[in-house]
């Protein structure tokens, strides 16, 4: 072959290769928009969540009826990667584009509208709204910030969602551990959970443990409550704490368990989930609780009671973060 | 320059896009798209890295056994390539894993056998250039990569899937590049295990691998150094993933320099010169300097570093070896450096835990310095007589 020949075959094998990953790169984006309907939050009978299915909908906030839930979808403007709302307030995270990972965390009202948003460094993990609407939170993993673990750490945030104002990372608070102050450089929040407006749960992670902490947001301090607790959530009676037990080796991959912790007596109960749970789970209702687990799609949703009774039943599949 | 240098050039510059363009969006692909955890993710981080190690030893030895440099590196390039459509598709973490395990697998193949016809390509007096070269070509694909990614991603409203298939064209580009314009040697063949495995016995090349690996047994490895310099200069976390940029920027514009300084001066004092280098980078982690002037020197001197040992090792010992055994001769010396450079940085690991970072520093610090000493001992400074 000449060289002639041969550079001629690599100028026609580029433009088959531009023209196939332009052509996808761009089919890709044109099936972008998917049909989307006006929703609002709060309406009875109804679960949204983030459609998790791959196509135009996909990250989209969408809604089901919940007697019908495997039913069909509709998919609303908003695209969040992490969702939660209470009382016509919603918070929404969503990943924004760039070379490192950022985000902006999306104040919404009871009809997906953008009231404003707090942009911030980090990959969105948990977000939770407080019963009223009143206080939002979230979790962002900020990469590299610390060296526990595989090179990720939290950030945790805290906003009061009436006047705007920011508590920007919970590291800030004073640590009552078993009583008393305690200072380290590696303390990590995550998964905040509201009890009302002034107070909340969350994990409290240093030196390789975790704990329950129950926090004040007025005397900006957290308090550990409990070891080894992982992404609480908190009962809508207040006594109760669904959370993340790691129970096998973190080498496993695959440690954690679902936990019920009464708050009167701390007493734990093992959910009927055998399988590794990764999510802050969701209170359906007063019996039950709703997670994601990994699916075709990355996350399916799955619900158990919290009684340690019963079997895990499959809500929706490719869904994460259901608002009831 | 030898076609077959600016060829295999060219083929890896345009691999390195490709592969960086995953590298780029893996964790958020993982984390943001697939919903893994963070734990899962740095095990298969952990997997990813590891797998590469035996698999460069069967490559350079399958290599040389029929003097098939070409085709075992060309089949590396494809199954890298085939890895990226792959990717897509695999739903579970197993799957996940196993695909990127293969995708290493694919670098640690080609990896010997490209050297290897890199260094048979040019005559023994501009080893140091044509690995430069090489190089140079290597990391502007690695810079382009990441730039390519998010292109890809903002034109395709933050989907992953035309990342994976643009990256996938760009692969098959690659192996295209290769498959017309890379020639094979044609000369003595290696023959057999024995044969690779008897390349230690030259007390000239052995004395090489020895100083390698006393060297990359205290090099503190890339993500540590990074680490240490956002900490030492609380760099905003969202800078981080930018100091590599800064390391191969440098790396760029001094391989082709410093390979021929190589050629000049003396590849054992450019390889020893490019440690004391990495010294420096430290000593100046360790100084009162900060901010970023401090990133700056550092991300220099640690681009230098690698300008001047990467290649130069290469173009060091490949003319201390028999033709028929260059390739499986290459990979026993980069799989003891890749091995050394992974006990290192345990070791280091093991150190900033216990100790903190400044002091883990200073240990590597002193060190290397004796390793440094060693290892001109064992090389002796005196220029090639090639």
């Amino acid at each position: 072959m000449t060289v002639r020949t041969r550079l001629l075959i690599l100028l026609a094998a580029t433009v088959v290769l531009a023209v196939a990953a332009t052509g996808y790169t761009l089919h890709t984006a044109g099936h972008g928009t998917p049909r989307i309907v006006p929703l609002t939050l709060g309406a009875p009978g109804r679960i949204v969540f983030r459609d998790m299915r791959m196509g135009a909908g996909k990250d989209h906030l969408a809604a089901v009826p919940s007697t019908a839930p495997t039913g069909p979808r509709v998919n609303g403007a908003l695209v969040c990667a992490r969702f939660h709302a209470a009382s016509g307030t919603g918070l929404c995270l969503r990943n924004r584009p760039g070379l490192t990972p950022s985000y902006d965390a999306v104040l919404v009202d009871g009809a997906l509208r953008e009231r404003r948003h707090f942009r911030g460094a980090g990959l969105p993990s948990r977000t939770r709204v407080s019963p009223s609407g009143h206080m939002a939170a979230w979790t962002v993993f900020v990469s590299g910030d610390s060296y526990g673990g595989p090179n990720f750490s939290t950030r945790t945030s805290i906003l009061d969602t009436r006047t705007g104002r920011l508590i920007p990372s919970l590291e800030d608070f004073t640590v009552l551990k078993d009583g008393s102050h305690y200072r380290s450089a590696d303390i990590n929040f995550w998964g905040v959970t509201f009890a009302d407006d002034d107070h909340f749960y969350a994990t409290l992670a240093t030196h390789g443990k975790t704990y329950l902490v129950s926090g004040d947001l007025t005397r900006r301090e957290a308090r550990t409550l409990h070891e080894n607790v992982e992404c609480p959530s908190l009962s809508p009676d207040r006594t109760t704490i669904v959370y993340k037990k790691r129970v096998r080796s973190p080498a496993t991959g695959r440690p954690w368990a679902l936990y019920a912790l009464d708050l009167r007596t701390m007493r734990e109960t093992a959910l009927a989930e055998s399988r590794n749970v990764d999510d802050q789970a969701v209170w359906m209702n007063a019996k039950e609780v709703a997670y994601s687990l990994p699916g075709d799609f990355g996350s399916d949703l799955w619900t158990v009671p919290v009684d340690g009774t019963g079997a895990p039943r499959l809500l929706l599949t490719a869904a994460l973060n259901p608002v009831f | 320059m030898a076609p077959n240098v600016v060829a295999l050039g060219a083929v890896s510059l345009i691999t390195d896009v490709s592969s960086e363009m995953v590298t780029a969006v893996l964790p958020l692909y993982l984390v943001a798209g697939l919903g893994l955890s963070p734990l899962a993710f740095g095990f298969l981080d952990g997997l990813y890295g590891g797998a590469t190690a035996l698999v460069r030893l069967v490559g350079g030895h399958a290599a040389d056994r029929r003097s098939r440099h070409k085709l075992v590196a060309g089949t590396g390039y494809a199954l890298s390539a085939l890895c990226k459509p792959a990717l897509m598709l695999a739903a579970s973490v197993p799957a996940v894993a196993a695909v990127l395990v293969a995708d290493r697998a694919g670098k640690g193949v080609r990896t010997a056998p490209r050297d290897a016809l890199i260094s048979l390509s040019s005559p023994p007096g501009a080893q140091g250039r044509a690995f430069g070269v090489h190089r140079a070509m290597d990391t502007t694909g690695a810079l382009l990569g990441p730039l390519a990614a998010f292109g890809v991603l903002a034109a395709a409203h933050q989907e992953y899937d035309p990342v994976f298939v643009v990256s996938f064209c760009v692969a098959v580009l690659g192996v295209l590049v290769l498959a017309l314009f890379v020639r094979d040697r044609e000369g003595a063949t290696g023959g057999t295990v024995r044969a690779t495995l008897a390349v230690l016995r030259r007390a000239e090349f052995a004395r090489v691998c020895a100083g390698a690996v006393l060297l990359g047994a205290v090099t503190v490895s890339d993500s540590f150094l990074y680490l240490l310099l956002q900490r030492f200069t609380d760099l905003p976390v969202r800078y981080f993933p930018l100091l590599p940029v800064g390391t191969a920027a440098t790396y760029l514009l001094l391989a082709v320099p410093l390979g021929l300084a190589a050629d000049r001066a003396g590849r054992r004092r450019v390889f020893l010169a490019g440690h004391a280098a990495l010294l420096a980078a430290y000593a100046v982690l360790l100084s009162p300097l900060n901010g970023m002037v401090l990133v700056a020197c550092c991300l220099a001197l640690h681009g230098a570093f690698y300008a001047a040992t990467d290649g130069v090792l290469m173009a060091l010992a490949g003319p201390m070896l028999p033709e028929g055994t260059r390739g499986g001769g290459l990979a026993v010396l980069q799989t003891g450096q890749a091995m050394a450079r992974f006990a290192a940085s345990l070791a280091f690991g093991a150190a900033w835990t216990w100790w903190g970072p400044r002091t883990a520093l200073w240990a590597a610090a002193l060190l290397l310095t004796a390793a440094g000493a060693g290892a001109a001992a064992l090389l002796g400074t005196r220029k090639e007589t090639a």
